[in-house]
């Protein structure tokens, strides 16, 4: 137990996003546009979690990303969750929930979306929860779970 | 009132019903025109060629006093050049007070409507949208029925790849009443709207023209050649659903209306049936954009 808490929190400073689905932590990275942050990056892939059976774990050091900030990351884990730590304390922790709009984090899977086309951002408004499903500001076409995960690659 | 006319979602039913009464206002003006939009100008940008769509706009705004600049070939145009989508509204933002788009990308009307100031009717993005076809679709019905309410309405033929009932589709569920859809299996109505439909208002799928239950309108689709990739699917599909002197007997008393242009789907023996009502529908176009035109200038007597 002790040595699973050690794996969790053991950043000074910063941001740990853990409970997120296995195999995600990348796509969670991609979402957060910290692809080239300046700072120590981890991922700690499949680790054995109570709750869904496996988990990733991103830890962020010296940022800390609020809740609200970290929200879009439900597209690809609704149950994730964050921590944010300072000196080797947890002093905030939330769950996430998913914004009303996604705004410029996915492509749109249409191929004649105008968006596609023209130097704009994505907007999709999400009209389901569970199973999610979002549809396109501009060409109206509807997306799923299956579809978001196709187009973050 | 909206201040573009992008997308039928866009509505609600008050605002579909102020634009239908609107209309019949229009009425009085349609033979010898008014000065209402006088002084008032209305670009047309089609970046695809549509005839039809593009003359009855300008014949409306022509009643309503006011003058129309624009171009329907974009060979002779900075589009040609590149010039992006954003550009090309953002200028004619500054020549107009009133911009019509017609683009075959998806999306492209919604995003015009947020880059210009004036206001923004769509006239067709792609397979998505089509509203000022739905209005007149819906100001044809409530002429010719006195209310749209406690109709049964039949849609017949390409119900998948149509926007025109799509759309339609969508707008009726806001009233009460029954539709009855008409398909072979491969073209039936797309499960985005058969869900939408399934929460507000009673249908049905049939798949034979012959197992048409009684209805008071008969809304027929083009069935296109390009959807099919066996042409004598298309022929069989096509003939199935042809509306001719014959088949006519199915359809009872029922109204027949037809977005247009026809290919085959309706005979011209059809023509001066008493239940052939697809030329006035055409007509109705120039009231329903006349109101659509003076809502948004906000000229309105
Ligand atoms: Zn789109």
């Amino acid at each position: 137990m002790k040595k699973r808490e050690l794996k969790v929190s053991a950043i000074n400073n910063g941001t740990v996003i853990d409970h997120i689905r296995p195999g995600n932590a990348f796509k969670v990275i991609k979402i957060l546009h910290l692809d080239n942050y300046k700072d120590t990056i981890t991922i700690t892939s499949n680790v054995p979690s109570g709750v869904t059976g496996r988990k990733d774990i991103v830890k962020v050091e010296n940022r800390a990303l609020s809740p609200e900030e970290v929200s879009s990351i439900a597209l690809v884990s609704p149950e994730a969750t964050v921590n944010i730590i300072k000196d080797y304390e947890v002093i905030e922790k939330g769950n996430i929930n998913l914004p009303e709009t996604i705004y410029n984090i996915i492509a749109c899977t249409n191929p004649l979306c105008i968006t596609n086309h023209e130097d704009v951002p994505t907007v999709f408004n999400v009209e389901r929860t569970n199973p999610l499903v979002l549809r396109c500001q501009y060409c109206e076409r509807k997306m799923t779970e299956k579809d978001i995960i196709k187009v973050m690659g | 009132m909206l201040h573009d006319i992008i997308s039928i979602r866009d509505f609600e039913k008050k605002d579909i019903e102020e634009i239908l009464f609107t209309a019949k206002k229009m009425e009085q003006y349609v033979d010898n025109g008014t000065t209402l939009a006088k002084g008032k100008i209305l670009s047309m940008l089609f970046f695809e060629p549509s005839t039809r769509t593009m003359m009855s706009f300008q014949s409306a705004m022509e009643r309503l006093g006011g003058s129309v600049i624009g171009f329907s070939d974009t060979s002779t145009t900075s589009v040609k050049k590149g010039e992006t989508l954003i550009d090309t509204v953002s200028t004619m933002d500054q020549y107009s007070d009133v911009m019509v788009i017609r683009n075959p990308l998806e999306g492209s009307a919604r995003l015009a409507a947020e880059v210009a100031e004036i206001p923004v009717i769509n006239a067709g993005d792609g397979t998505n949208q089509h509203p000022t076809q739905t209005l007149l679709d819906l100001y044809t019905i409530k002429k010719e029925f006195g209310s749209i309410d406690g109709l049964k309405i039949a849609m017949v033929g390409d119900l998948k790849y149509g926007r025109t009932v799509h759309s339609l589709a969508y707008a009726l569920s806001m009233y009460n009443v029954e539709l009855v859809l008409v398909s072979p299996r491969e073209l039936r109505m797309p499960e985005d709207i058969t869900e939408h439909l399934k929460d507000t208002i009673p249908y049905i799928e049939i798949v034979a023209l012959e197992d048409l239950p009684k209805v008071d309108l008969v809304y027929v689709t083009r069935i296109q050649k390009e959807r099919f990739g066996d042409p004598n699917e298309y022929e069989r599909t096509k003939n199935t659903y042809r509306i001719d002197k014959n088949s006519i007997k199915l359809l009872g008393n029922a109204k027949i209306m037809h977005p247009l242009p026809r290919v085959s789907e309706i005979a011209r023996e059809v023509d001066t049936s008493p239940n052939a009502i697809y030329f006035k529908q055409a007509r109705n176009g120039i009231p329903v954009r006349m109101a659509l035109i003076a809502t948004l200038l906000e000229v309105l007597p």
